[in-house]
């Protein structure tokens, strides 16, 4: 494989990893956070609605330069970075993490949301009566109900975390293997005129983003064919 | 061992106001009815700890479930609960339904509950497979499994057609035969409850308006239910003999004996019956050549006047009450009152179950 060179690669693996780290996470933060909004109804939830939905709407510029000085020197990033005597999480892979994280949330935690909702109250109130607690109830009545919720939420996570960019140029710069990511690389390319290299990593994203979005489709499908 | 089921909710469910209270035996099948949107969901849901009301009383077999400040969340009641929509789990199928609540303990095996409820061919299949029927008798029998104390029931024939009905019935009144386990049966359907229920709480508009043996209830002139025009009495009766010839089974109630024409009984088997007020006429002397059966010496114990009707109460042999609905004309034609002892041709009894 020649014809895409060693720094492609390195952008693509760099890019995969991201994705995949930041949708782990994702899952990991925003299933009870959508669980909570889900479930409880009142002035408090409408506002943490709207700052979970908040990167929707926000240009990346500015949420990217928010996360910039939180995660520099000044911020408490800077100050988390100093336990293991760094300066800083800007310019780290680690800070990226942390900005995919926050920009992605809405796309993880609003299907996740949606299917809780979907799934109303009864099947708890049945688990309760079979002597379920509320522990047991969650992981063997509402994660299970919720699945494709879950598919959708980590299919679109993960997508719109390889695809960002605003947010990395302004918190990674361009560091290869730390925070050049594909899309940024692209952006380096038509810069410098590589045409060809530019071509090749669009027609690519622009494939992946079709394979994914036929994806969420069939998982849609499948989910409502089966549902009760 | 029987205890009570002794319970008192009061609070605000929404713009609805609940003041309702009363004790019922925890034996047998206790039949909570009333009008939809009286509140006897909202009282099977508190009794359940799905719904909590601040001012509550729950104690059941004199455990306290609820009371005052303490309040036992719903899993760790020992109750089984059956909603009206069979809401079993979708991604599991029938068997890991049934055994998701199965606990230890001596009551109701897995092979027990599959084979009172008829659920032997389901036990492999999904529940978007099975018919609302088959639906709601595994969820009767999760319910079972899950070894309850009390059984709540919420109207869990109400969603499905008459033959789905027709078809539970009778795997409910077996239940009732076969296990002794008090149950808390709502229904706004009358003919349910004359088949299932032993007792009765009658509720209406949040309040509970009358609490007594269903036979009691249904006899009371005071009460909705026996100036009601499908107004009937339940009576448990003991087969005493089967004539094959005419299929013509003789049922003693408290003393007093009913031939009715029946499929073949065994002598010495409990069954109830059914009659309808409308179905009961009132005469001075005994007529030995009419085609009625059944004619009873009886008293007159009360009386209610409606515009065109009068429904009398009547005491036979040991207590046995029925209901006899005249017209005023006759009523008054007879010169009939309270206290009088006449004759009481009953025209037709039904088998309740």
């Amino acid at each position: 494989m020649d014809w895409l060179s060693s720094e492609i690669w390195i952008a693509i693996r760099l890019t995969f990893t991201l994705a995949f780290v930041t949708t782990v996470l994702l899952l990991v933060v925003g299933t009870p956070l959508a669980w909570k909004l889900a479930r409880s109804r009142g002035r408090w939830t409408d506002i943490a609605t709207a700052v979970v939905a908040m990167p929707l709407v926000l240009p990346p510029t500015v949420l990217g330069f928010y996360l910039l000085l939180a995660l520099g020197p000044g911020g408490p990033g800077g100050w988390i970075a100093g336990l293991w005597g760094a300066r800083t999480l800007a310019f780290t892979f680690e800070g990226l993490v942390i900005g995919s994280v926050v920009y992605s949330l809405p796309f993880v935690v609003q299907p996740i949301r949606n299917a809780f909702e979907a799934m109303g109250e009864r099947p708890m109130e049945v688990a309760a009566t079979l002597r379920a607690s509320p522990t047991r109830a969650f992981w063997t009545v509402a994660l299970p109900l919720a699945r494709p919720g879950f598919l959708t939420g980590a299919v679109l996570g993960f997508a719109h975390t390889v695809g960002e960019f605003g947010i990395v140029l302004m918190l990674g710069g361009n560091i290869p293997g730390t925070t050049r990511t594909l899309s940024v690389a692209i952006y380096d390319y038509v810069e410098t005129s590589q045409w060809r290299e530019a071509n090749i990593l669009a027609g690519g994203m622009a494939a992946f983003a079709f394979l994914v979005i036929l994806a969420t489709m069939a998982i849609d499908k499948r989910f409502r064919r089966s549902a009760p | 061992m029987s205890g009570a089921i002794d319970v008192a909710f009061r609070g605000r469910l929404g713009a609805f106001e609940l003041d309702a209270a009363f004790i019922a035996p925890a034996h047998g099948v206790t039949g909570l009815f009333g009008p939809s949107g009286c509140g006897k969901t909202s009282v099977l849901r508190a009794i359940a700890g799905l719904t909590r009301l601040e001012n509550g009383r729950c104690k059941v077999n004199g455990e306290i479930w609820q009371e005052g400040a303490a309040f036992t969340p719903t899993h760790k009641r020992a109750i089984g609960y059956v909603f009206q929509e069979p809401s079993l789990f979708p991604h599991l199928d029938v068997r890991a339904n049934l055994t998701f609540g199965a606990g230890r303990g001596g009551g109701v095996s897995f092979d027990e509950a599959v084979e009172l409820l008829g659920l032997a061919p389901l036990v492999d299949r999904a529940p978007h497979n099975l018919s609302g029927g088959e639906r709601q008798r595994v969820a009767i029998g999760r319910a079972l499994l899950s070894q309850p104390k009390l059984l709540l029931m919420d109207e869990p024939l109400a969603a499905l057609d008459r033959a789905a009905k027709d078809d539970i019935l009778p795997f409910l009144e077996r239940l009732h035969d076969r296990l002794a386990l008090p149950v808390v049966y709502v229904s706004h359907d009358m003919a349910e409850v004359e088949r299932l229920a032993d007792h009765l709480v009658l509720m209406e508009a949040g309040r509970v308006r009358a609490t007594g043996p269903l036979a009691e209830l249904q006899s009371d002139p005071a009460l909705p239910l026996a100036a009601a025009r499908e107004a009937s009495v339940s009576l448990d009766a003991t087969v005493e003999s089967y004539d094959a010839t005419y299929g013509l089974s003789t049922l003693v109630v408290d003393g007093v004996r009913f031939q009715v024409p029946t499929p073949p009984q065994k002598p010495g088997d409990r069954r109830r019956l059914r009659i309808a007020a409308g179905n009961v006429s009132l005469a001075r002397t005994a007529a030995h050549d009419s085609t009625i059966l059944n004619v009873l010496p009886a008293r007159i114990l009360s009386h209610a006047a409606g515009p065109y009707e009068v429904v009398a109460v009547l005491g036979l042999g040991a207590g046995a009450r029925l209901l006899a609905r005249v017209t005023r004309r006759s009523w008054d034609h007879l010169a009939l009152a309270a206290g009088d002892e006449i004759y009481a041709q009953v025209k037709s009894v039904s088998l309740a179950r």
